[in-house]
Order: structure tokens, then C-alpha cells, then sequence
């Protein structure tokens, strides 16, 4: 009997070792994962009250800690709250924190690994902790430009890229909110107020991802700049290919078709070439072309624009991810080849694929950091341009480039056009169901021979007309604001 | 053999010693939880602290006089345990809550008991023969919250306490004394009837299909728990209690083979047949999904904010008062562990399992050397009761398995579980007695593990 009583010992034994195991896997090894979960409150609460750095852009904080009242030293204060709240993000005792406010929480608090000898120089001096402050890339005056041309009520997004070095310039949406609100010290205040901004059509504080570089959108014909550049290097296609343009294409194993826009120049022609199917932006010849071609070849395009990909660790924002999806029938990829459908891109992922054509087929990594400062101004960082990857070949870029340049000066995005300046576009108009609404895009760059722009604007739920209006007229206002500088 | 002819030595000097350094570790927390928080010092402190001392002491004295050769190690282990936990259950104590004074009452209370069962148990022999009683016992034990009028109803989605007075009670937790006296009397009586028979497969020998018996009753009684109360920790336990008896009885692996493939196919029903187990299993696999985290109830936020909380306290822990714990729901009895991982950091939480450790190591050490049968069994059945719960409880916070809703023995507040653990503790220092102890009748020479080595 004592033989067994010795292997049960042992097996009570070996469930302690396993607890053993699991408590350090808990608290030492998966500690970090742990810490850094998004619904992870201690961090927010450790850090509440303390000096955090500001947020700069221009010069001027958007993000800072001022003085605060007796329970907290430190109060959390933005200024031009609904303009960079996209970007700040919120910073809330109860909700956590979001945006910037989140990602570069180890900067702003800090305590990320640069900032050490700092901490230990504040615990033998006694002084308060202080954070490090984050001077951003963004332009002041084009991020309020580009604020005011979406119209108060309207849904919409605009992103404006350095394509040569990957610098955000301006990034905006609408709706937006006043962090101010939640980052009252007030714990009623605070809810009553959380409660408030999440009854607003198209807010949810509860996502950390949302507005240009988390929203999925159907790009509709922003689209096919990816078809076109699958086709340009499958090498089954050249600049002067013959494509098929019937005025609606069956689908195959399906009773329905693709046609082209009935009110547009397509249907003058059975053919096409890509500049005239680009200008007229027909559907039908991209959609042959993808199923000519076959899901691979423009999932592989897409991937090498970004689809499929997180931008959040460069961007330092967190991202969705865009994608273009597997196992499509026919129907399906020949919809999604337009932009219809199954396929859902974000307005930065379409600003990315932009910059690539514009940078030679380089796609940089995105960035909105310009400095990161100690405490005593010392810069322990700054980001330098990087390649990302090579989305397609300089020949094949600088060939879209021209076919886009023609789509803004005798196509149909001929209200982007800059006077003197040569100007490359895409428009597209994804139809959300049957309702006659739509998202409307505009995507370009500008100058097309030395481009120093990217601009890409989508506004949600708008009939034809009023996605005219707002996208590629207002395009040109910022690439005339940008150029003038 | 040369082991056994020494001279057996009460060793109570020992055990006084490591009791004053147990309750410098109780009572020590206890200050720093009252220097760390806002209120300083209250007057309880004091207070507490002295009945702490003072009933610590009168254990002491009593197992000096009525059983000097019980294991001198356990009771400081236990007091250093219940005297931390009292401490941790005082710092989550909000301002107009009694949570820490009422564990101190129940704490009074369950050393009371214990040293009454040291006092009145001279032998523990005696309890063979309420074999059949205590299984009567049990029987009622577990019937009793589900009885209209004395249930307390569903608690927290089980319904395993009942209401007396002003007071609930969690009869399951005696009924694990209970039940561990029913198997191990039964057991020992029986062994003999089945060892003997049985077809041999392979090394492994199989039990004959009526000596299957036994262990189909207990099958049945955990699942009943498990349906009818809605405890899956409890269920666990007392099939593991019972799994571990049978095998020691008879040092046939089959029984463990048989009972391990019993618990599998009996949890694999009960995931497919109720919600309540399924939102477990699923809370446990898949606890960082939104939905899982945010589900109410049966969601997976009390594990994930334990886990942050550990994640928090890291290697030395946020100190004593220092961290968040109130993020974590019932961070004061079912989550206590994820509370000192935080606070006392992997340290602190590595002594506590060490210690608990130790304790059962000591009980088993009894059962070692009790020389007789049901002593044995009893003592081997009741440490590896307070292994398997430990398994249980920190394995569940740590989410290394499901979490189930059993207490942390010792630390966590509830009186039913502190009673029931002091007891334990009770029995298992009256079994070392013995086996430690002169043997009564036969010389010394005589080496006391032959006593009983039987088949």
C-alpha cells in the first residue's frame, strides 16, 4: 500500500509542478503580452495621474497633461479635440485609452526602455515621472482643411501622404468626438459622457480601430489600379492591349451580369484599351481581365499594395486589415475585380496602394511620427523613411501613372485637375445594395511627374452627384493647399 | 529499516517555533495592509491579531498534552496560511465591509472544532466504525441545499448553500470529510474481496464488473452534483478523492485508468448537455475572444482580469495594498490567488503553493506511516483532497484548466470551507500521532510499516 501511497504523492507532486509552470508562464513569460492587452486598465490606472508627454503637431500640443486637482495631479487636455481626435485617441480612467494615447503609451508615460536612465535619475532626485513628448507629421493647416471639406452630418474619410517618405500629412474623419469629455476626473461625468458619444451614428468608443485606418469599405473602382497592375506584369497584357468592353458581362454560374455605368461613354465602345477603360472607368474589361488572369494573380497584386497586411506597428495606430478574399466562385471575383462585393479596403490601404504608384512601385512604410523628446528635449527618436516593400515595377508604375494623369485631364476625374500641375486619379463608386447610395472615392497624387502628394478621399452613403462634388474637387483643394506651401 | 527503529520524538519545540514565525507572516501582512491602505492602524488590528495568537498558542498546548507526537510541521503551515488570508481578505475589505472580521470569527470557530477533534478523537481508528454513518451522513449533506426551505437557492448559478439563521453554510464541504471516512472504511474493509479477483490485460489487471460497483456509485454522485448543484469543482473533487482511495486501497492503476476515462466521457456529456459547463470550457479555450470577455454571466472577464492582475504583480508583486485587485471580481475567495500574485508577486505565490505543498507532503508522510489500513487511506485521501483542490482552484485562475468555483483552502473567505479544512487538519495531526507515536503494544524494534503489509 505504501508504494501506491508514494505514486499518489508523486501525482499530486507533478499537478503542483504544473501549477508551478503556469503561474510562471502568467507572471514572467506571457507577462508582457499580458500587460500590453488593450483591455488591460492597470497600465491607464498606474500612469493616471502622472506628467504624460504631450502630442505635438506643428509646434503646438494637441495632447497634453495639465494641472489637474487634488485627487489627480495631472489632468489630460486636448486641444482641437474633434479635429485630431482620430489620432489622439482618448486616455480614460475607466475606458482605457485608444489612438495614440494607447500605442505610444510607454513614450507618453514614460516608460519605454529609452527612457530608463531618466526613470532612475527621477527616483534618486524625488521628482515627479515625466513622460516623453511625441511630435507628430502632420500639417496643421491641410488637417484642418481637409476637416472642413467633409460637411458636418457627412460620413468620410481623408487621408494625405508624403508618397517619397511614407509621412502622414493629414489624416481625418467624420464623425468625430471631444476626448475631452472622457478624460474628465469626474467618474459620472465620464460615463454619462461615454454613453453620449457612443449614441452617435458611426462612433463606436469601444473599438479601438475605426475612422480611415480602421474602417472596411467596398473601394469599388479605386480597384482597379490593382487589376491593371496584375495585368501589366502577368505579362499576358501590354499598354496597348485590346480588352473586351460589352456593355454587361454574364457572370459565370450565375444568371446575373456586371455591367458598365449605363450613363457613361463605355458603352460607345466594344473594346477598349486600359487608358479609355480607366477614363471611363468600365467595369467590364477589369472583370475579364480577373477572371482571364484568375483570383491568384490579383490577390497577389492586392497583397503587394498591403491588402491582408497591418500597418498598426509602423503607423503606431492600430489598423484594420484590408482584404481581398480566398476561395471566390467566378461571380465573385469578377465583382470583386471592381471593387464590389467580398472585396474591403481601408482609406489608408488605398492611400498606401496610391503612394506605391506614385513612388515607382516602393511602397514606404506609413508614418505619423516625426519626433519622439525626452523629458529634458532630447530626441531619442525619429523615424527615417523606409521601404516597406515593392508593390510593382517602376515601368509598370510610371505607365499607370500616365493612364491615371488622363483620367484627371480628360476623364472622369476631371475636377481634381490643378491648373500648371500635372495631376494622376482614380475615382470610384461602390453601390451599397440597392439603395443608390454610395461610397464615393477619389485617390491620386500630384505632381505626376515629381509627385510630393498623395490624397485619398472616401465619403460614405452619398448619392452620385453629391460624391462628385465632394471627392475630387475637394481633392484639388488640398493638392493646391500642399503645393503651395 | 534502520529508519524505523528511532526513537520517536514529539518534536513540539519545533512546532512552536515555526508557529511564531507563521503568525509574524499572518500578523506581519496584516501591519502592512494597514500601513499600505488610507486608514491607518485601526484598533481591530490588534484585536485581531491577539485572538489569532492566542487561539494559535491554545492549539499548541492541547496537541502538547493530547498528542505529542502529531506531525510538527502543519499546524504552522496552516496557521501562517488562514493568518495571510485573514490579512488579504482585510485589505479588500471596502469601507462598511465586515468581510475580514466575520473570516475571523469562522477562523475562531474552525480551530475550536479542530482542536475539539484532537481532543475527542483520541484514536482515529474510531471513525472505521461510523463507516456507514458517515456515508448517511453525506448522502444528507449533499440533499440538503437542494431541500426547500433551508436551501439558500442558486447562488452564483450553483446551488450548494444552505441558510440557517442569518448565516449560509456549503454542507458540500463537511461531506468531503464525510465521504473521504466512507471510502476509506469501505475500502479497507474490502480491499481483500477486490484484489482477488479480476482479468488480466496486458500489465494491466481489471477490476470484476460487480467490484465496479463502488466507483459507479461515486461516478453517479458527481455527476448528480454536477446536474442538480451545478458545482463542477466540487464533482471533480469528490471523484478525484474517491479515485485516489480506491487506488491506494488496491495499487491497481486500472482503477485510475477506468476513473480518469469515467471523468473524460462524463465531462464531454456535460459540455454537450449544459450550458453551464460549456460556458466554462469556453471561457477557459477561448477567454481573449471580445464575446467570451464580455458575456454576462459565464463570461471570461473574472479569469482575464486575474490574469492582468498576476501579469501586474510580475516577480516581486505591486506589495501589499499596492495593486488593483478590486478590478478582479471576487478577488477575496475565488480569485484570492490572482489577489497575492498581484500583491505578493510570483514570489509570494510560489511560497503559498510551497507551503500548501508541504502540507499535503506531511499528510501523505502520515499515511505513510499510520499502520493500519483505514488510516492510511484516510490520510492519504484527505492530503491529496487538498492537493487536488489546490490544483483545481489555482490551476483555473492561472487558466492552465477551466476555472471551477471551488474556495482556496485556508485562504479564501467562507466560514464552510474553513471549517471543514481545520478539520481535515484535525484528522490528518491525530493520524501522525499515531504513526509517529510508540507503537502501544509491540516493541519498538518492530518496524511499523510491516504492520500492515498484508497482500
Amino acid at each position: 500500500m505504501n508504494h501506491s501511497i508514494r505514486n499518489a504523492w508523486m501525482a499530486a507532486v507533478a499537478m503542483f509542478a504544473l501549477l508551478f509552470g503556469a503561474i510562471s508562464y502568467v507572471q514572467v513569460i506571457g507577462a508582457g503580452d499580458l500587460n500590453d492587452n488593450p483591455w488591460n486598465q492597470r497600465a491607464v490606472l498606474a500612469n493616471y495621474c502622472n506628467d504624460r508627454g504631450a502630442i505635438i503637431v506643428g509646434g503646438k500640443p494637441i495632447a497634453e497633461s495639465i494641472a489637474g486637482d487634488e485627487t489627480c495631479k495631472y489632468q489630460r487636455s486636448y486641444a482641437q479635440p474633434e479635429l485630431y481626435a482620430g489620432i489622439t485617441g482618448y486616455f480614460s480612467r475607466t475606458y482605457g485609452s485608444t489612438g495614440l494615447e494607447q500605442q505610444l503609451r510607454d513614450e507618453l508615460a514614460g516608460s519605454s526602455d529609452q527612457l530608463f536612465l531618466d526613470r532612475v535619475s527621477q527616483i534618486f532626485l524625488g521628482s515627479q515621472p515625466k513622460g516623453a513628448s511625441v511630435e507628430l507629421t502632420l500639417d496643421p493647416a491641410i488637417q484642418k482643411l481637409a476637416y472642413d471639406l467633409i460637411p458636418d452630418g457627412q460620413r468620410g474619410s481623408i487621408v494625405v501622404t508624403n508618397p517619397k517618405t511614407g509621412a502622414i500629412i493629414a489624416m481625418v474623419s467624420k464623425p468625430s468626438y471631444d476626448p475631452n469629455l472622457i478624460a474628465t476626473h469626474d467618474p459620472a461625468k465620464e460615463k454619462a459622457s461615454y454613453d453620449q458619444i457612443n449614441q452617435v451614428p458611426g462612433i463606436d468608443l469601444n473599438q479601438s480601430v475605426s475612422g480611415p485606418t480602421g474602417e472596411l469599405l467596398a473601394p469599388g473602382s479605386v480597384f482597379k489600379l490593382v487589376d491593371t497592375a496584375a495585368a501589366l506584369s502577368s505579362g499576358k497584357y501590354n499598354k496597348d492591349s485590346v480588352l473586351p468592353n460589352p456593355s454587361s458581362l454574364p457572370l459565370p454560374g450565375s444568371s446575373a451580369s456586371l455591367p458598365n455605368y449605363a450613363g457613361g461613354n463605355c458603352s460607345t465602345r466594344n473594346t477598349a484599351d486600359f487608358a479609355f477603360a480607366l477614363e471611363q472607368s468600365c467595369n467590364t474589361p477589369f472583370a475579364s481581365i480577373a477572371l482571364d488572369l484568375g483570383q491568384k494573380a490579383i490577390a497577389d497584386q492586392a497583397g503587394k499594395f498591403g491588402f491582408g497586411q497591418d500597418f498598426g506597428d509602423q503607423l503606431k495606430l492600430q489598423t484594420g486589415i484590408s482584404i481581398f478574399p480566398k476561395n471566390l466562385d467566378q461571380a465573385a471575383l469578377a465583382q470583386s475585380a471592381v471593387g464590389q462585393r467580398d472585396v474591403k479596403a481601408t482609406p489608408l490601404q488605398i492611400a498606401m496602394m496610391t503612394a506605391a504608384i506614385a513612388n515607382n512601385g516602393v511602397q514606404m512604410k506609413p508614418n505619423l511620427i516625426k519626433t519622439v523628446r525626452a523629458p529634458d528635449l532630447r530626441v531619442i527618436s525619429e523615424p527615417k523613411p523606409e521601404a516597406l516593400r515593392t508593390s510593382t515595377t517602376p515601368d509598370i508604375a510610371s505607365q499607370i501613372t500616365q493612364w491615371m494623369t488622363d483620367v484627371v485631364s480628360q476623364g472622369i476625374a476631371s475636377g481634381a485637375a490643378v491648373p500648371g500641375v500635372q495631376v494622376a486619379g482614380k475615382t470610384g463608386t461602390a453601390q451599397l445594395g440597392d439603395s443608390g447610395l454610395n461610397n464615393s472615392w477619389f485617390t491620386g497624387f500630384a505632381p505626376a511627374n515629381d509627385p510630393q502628394v498623395a490624397v485619398t478621399i472616401v465619403m460614405e452613403g452619398v448619392d452620385v452627384s453629391t460624391g462628385a462634388k465632394l471627392t475630387s474637387p475637394n481633392a484639388k483643394k488640398i493638392f493646391e493647399a500642399v503645393l503651395n506651401k | 529499516m534502520i529508519l524505523a527503529i528511532t526513537t520517536p520524538k514529539p518534536r513540539r519545540n519545533v512546532e512552536l517555533v515555526l508557529l511564531i514565525l507563521a503568525l509574524a507572516v499572518g500578523i506581519g501582512a496584516s501591519a502592512m495592509v494597514g500601513l499600505n491602505s488610507a486608514a491607518a492602524f485601526d484598533s481591530d488590528f490588534w484585536f485581531q491579531s491577539s485572538l489569532l495568537i492566542v487561539a494559535s498558542f491554545a492549539f499548541h498546548m492541547i496537541l502538547r498534552f493530547r498528542a505529542k507526537y502529531a506531525d510538527p510541521i502543519m499546524l504552522p503551515i496552516v496557521v501562517a496560511l488562514n493568518g495571510l488570508g485573514l490579512a488579504l481578505i482585510h485589505r479588500m475589505d471596502q469601507p462598511g465591509e465586515d468581510t475580514g472580521n466575520n473570516q475571523l470569527r469562522w477562523t475562531l470557530l474552525a480551530m475550536a472544532v479542530s482542536i475539539a477533534v484532537v481532543w475527542f478523537v483520541k484514536d482515529h481508528r474510531l471513525l472505521r466504525r461510523f463507516t456507514f454513518i458517515s456515508l448517511a451522513a453525506s448522502a444528507v449533506l449533499l440533499v440538503l441545499p437542494l431541500v426547500p426551505g433551508i436551501s439558500a437557492g442558486e447562488v452564483l448559478g450553483a446551488s450548494v448553500w444552505i441558510r440557517l439563521g442569518p448565516m449560509t453554510f456549503q454542507p458540500g464541504e463537511i461531506a468531503k470529510i464525510t465521504l473521504a471516512i466512507f471510502f476509506a472504511g469501505y475500502l479497507s474493509s474490502n480491499r481483500d474481496l477486490i484484489l482477488l479477483a479480476g482479468r488480466k490485460i496486458g500489465p494491466m489487471q481489471l477490476p470484476r464488473f460487480k467490484d465496479l460497483g463502488p466507483m459507479i456509485t461515486a461516478w453517479l454522485v458527481s455527476i448528480g452534483i454536477l446536474v442538480f448543484q451545478r458545482d463542477l469543482g466540487t464533482s471533480i473533487l469528490f471523484f478525484g478523492l474517491f479515485i485516489v482511495i480506491i487506488y491506494v486501497a488496491t495499487s491497481r492503476i486500472s482503477w485510475v485508468v477506468i476513473g480518469v476515462a469515467l471523468i473524460l466521457g462524463g465531462g464531454f456529456l456535460a459540455s454537450r448537455f449544459f450550458s453551464h459547463v460549456a460556458f466554462r470550457l469556453d471561457s477557459w479555450w477561448n477567454a481573449f475572444t471580445p464575446e467570451v470577455f464580455d458575456r454576462s454571466p459565464g463570461g471570461s472577464g473574472q479569469i482575464v482580469q486575474g490574469l492582468f492582475g498576476m501579469a501586474d504583480g510580475g516577480l516581486v508583486g505591486t506589495g501589499l495594498g499596492q495593486g488593483r485587485p478590486d478590478l478582479v471580481p471576487f478577488a477575496n475567495s475565488d480569485m484570492i490567488v490572482a489577489l497575492i500574485g498581484e500583491e505578493l508577486g510570483l514570489i509570494g505565490l510560489f511560497a503559498v503553493v510551497m507551503l500548501y505543498m508541504l502540507l499535503f507532503t506531511r499528510g501523505f508522510r502520515a499515511a505513510l506511516g499510520a499502520r493500519d489500513a483505514f488510516g492510511k487511506l484516510l490520510a492519504c485521501g484527505l492530503s491529496f483532497a487538498i492537493a487536488l483542490q489546490c490544483f483545481v482552484v489555482i490551476g483555473g485562475v492561472t487558466r492552465l484548466i477551466p476555472l471551477t468555483g471551488l474556495t482556496t483552502p485556508f485562504l479564501a473567505a467562507g466560514g464552510s470551507s474553513l471549517l471543514a479544512n481545520w478539520i481535515i487538519v484535525g484528522l490528518l495531526l491525530m493520524i501522525s500521532n499515531t504513526a509517529r507515536g510508540p507503537v502501544d503494544t509491540t516493541p519498538v524494534t518492530h518496524a511499523p510499516t510491516e504492520a500492515v503489509q498484508t497482500s
